[in-house]
């Protein structure tokens, strides 16, 4: 086969749209980026996480500014969440986690809400504050139940 | 005399592990003249031409359609739940974890596989490549090689180039013809397709896919019989053997690695 100039150029063309279709994808919509050494490591153990996941967002005031890395159970029976948190925030000390919903039926994430403590939270560190996931059927019932209870008396 | 179904049997396994053997040997032989030179690069970029550059207008043109199609289906189904705003992730997930690498093996298998299989098995039958043999060259390594790799390299581009097109055909449909909020429909599949579950998945499916197809396509055109019956059941079983792995398979890696 003879090189032909002519198709050399289609074919580096078509190589390049095919990479760029694969970064497109990559990137753009599949999320991945280079994230360093790694952000600010946090735990947080809450009672109840309700159908919290794995790579829910944690976000600050609405804004997102890390993820969920790991959700375990710790020895006292309760759930202990691995928060990774970009590395350049300075969060105080007393800064406390929630587990809220996005919209009624929306996926859970965790909302950080930082205080008012000088002490900068340190990678490894515990958040000590934190409000568990509200259980819409655990109210509903207990609201029927009470209701119950007071058409009786 | 008893001894004829034992002797049948014995036959069988014998030519069965010798056909095993073949097809061992075969794939031992191109991923070894792949890593040794000469690299015959010209000749790879003719056939990643032919396989790729020339399946560009089928892959995109069924890429747009299917996404057009899921688009519009999966706004149907939503809309029974109130949840059209999730349309962006129903067909961003099945694009890319599915259909995108499915059906672009396929359409290759059909397009790009049968004329492979049909031009080596057309060689075999005027006996080319005994020529080549003749002049000491190894048909494997100047033939064959280049259609094989090309497959392998060409299948995750096209397969991305269907998922993008996919994803513009829904979003046509979705957002410009059912109007819903353009924004909406991306974050939904932003948010939804992740790269290590997902995007990975995607190419990994799409490169297996490229390298069984490439092996079926070649090892069926170079085993042709040297008829011109031969080369017809080298293109069909190319075509048939070649979509029925490639499901298979797609099976088999979802569900081991859960892609």
């Amino acid at each position: 086969m003879q090189p032909s100039p002519t198709r050399d150029l289609i074919v580096g063309l078509f190589v390049a749209v095919g990479l760029a279709a694969i970064g497109y994808l990559s990137i753009q919509v599949g999320g991945l980026s280079y994230k360093g050494p790694g952000g600010l490591r946090l735990y947080a153990v809450f009672n109840e996480i309700g159908g919290l996941k794995t790579r829910a967002p944690v976000s600050i005031a609405g804004v997102t500014v890390g993820q969920v890395v790991a959700i375990d159970l710790d020895k006292s029976m309760r759930a202990r969440v691995t928060l990774d948190v970009d590395r350049k925030l300075v969060l105080p000390s007393d800064t406390s986690a929630g587990i809220r919903t996005s919209g009624l039926l929306g996926d859970q994430y965790i909302a950080l809400e930082p205080g008012a403590e000088e002490a900068p939270l340190k990678s490894g560190d515990e958040i000590a504050m934190t409000e568990s996931a509200l259980s819409i059927e655990r109210l509903i019932g207990r609201f029927v139940h009470d209701s119950g209870v007071e058409e009786k008396k | 005399m008893r001894l004829t179904a034992v002797e049948t049997l014995g036959l069988r396994t014998v030519s069965l592990v010798a056909h095993l053997g073949r097809i061992a040997h075969f794939i031992g032989q191109i991923a070894l003249d792949s890593v040794r030179p000469p690299f015959r690069f010209q000749r790879l970029v003719g056939e990643v031409f032919d396989v790729g550059v020339l399946s560009l207008a089928i892959i995109c043109l069924s890429g747009a359609t299917v996404g057009a199609v899921l688009g519009l289906q999966g706004y149907t189904t939503l809309s029974r739940f109130g949840a059209t705003n999730s349309l962006g992730a129903v067909v961003g997930l099945s694009l890319v974890r599915e259909l995108g690498p499915v059906l672009t093996a396929l359409l290759v298998t059909g397009r790009a596989g049968s004329a492979m299989a049909a031009e080596i098995a057309s060689m075999v039958t005027t006996e080319q490549l005994d020529g080549l043999r003749m002049m000491s060259i190894d048909p494997v390594d100047f033939i064959v090689k280049p259609k094989a790799l090309a497959m392998l390299l060409v299948m995750p581009m096209l397969n991305a180039l269907f998922i993008c097109l996919g994803l513009f055909g829904g979003y046509v449909v979705g957002v410009e013809l059912l109007g819903l909020d353009g924004g909406t429909y991306i974050s939904s599949m932003e948010n939804a397709i992740t790269w290590s579950d997902d995007v990975a998945g995607t190419l990994l499916k799409s490169m297996i896919f490229g390298a069984l197809v490439g092996f079926i396509a070649t090892y069926r055109g170079y085993t042709a019989e040297p008829t011109s019956a031969g080369v017809s059941a080298a293109t069909t079983g190319t075509v048939v053997v070649g979509s029925v792995t490639v499901l298979l398979f797609d099976y088999v890696i979802t569900a081991l690695w859960g892609v």
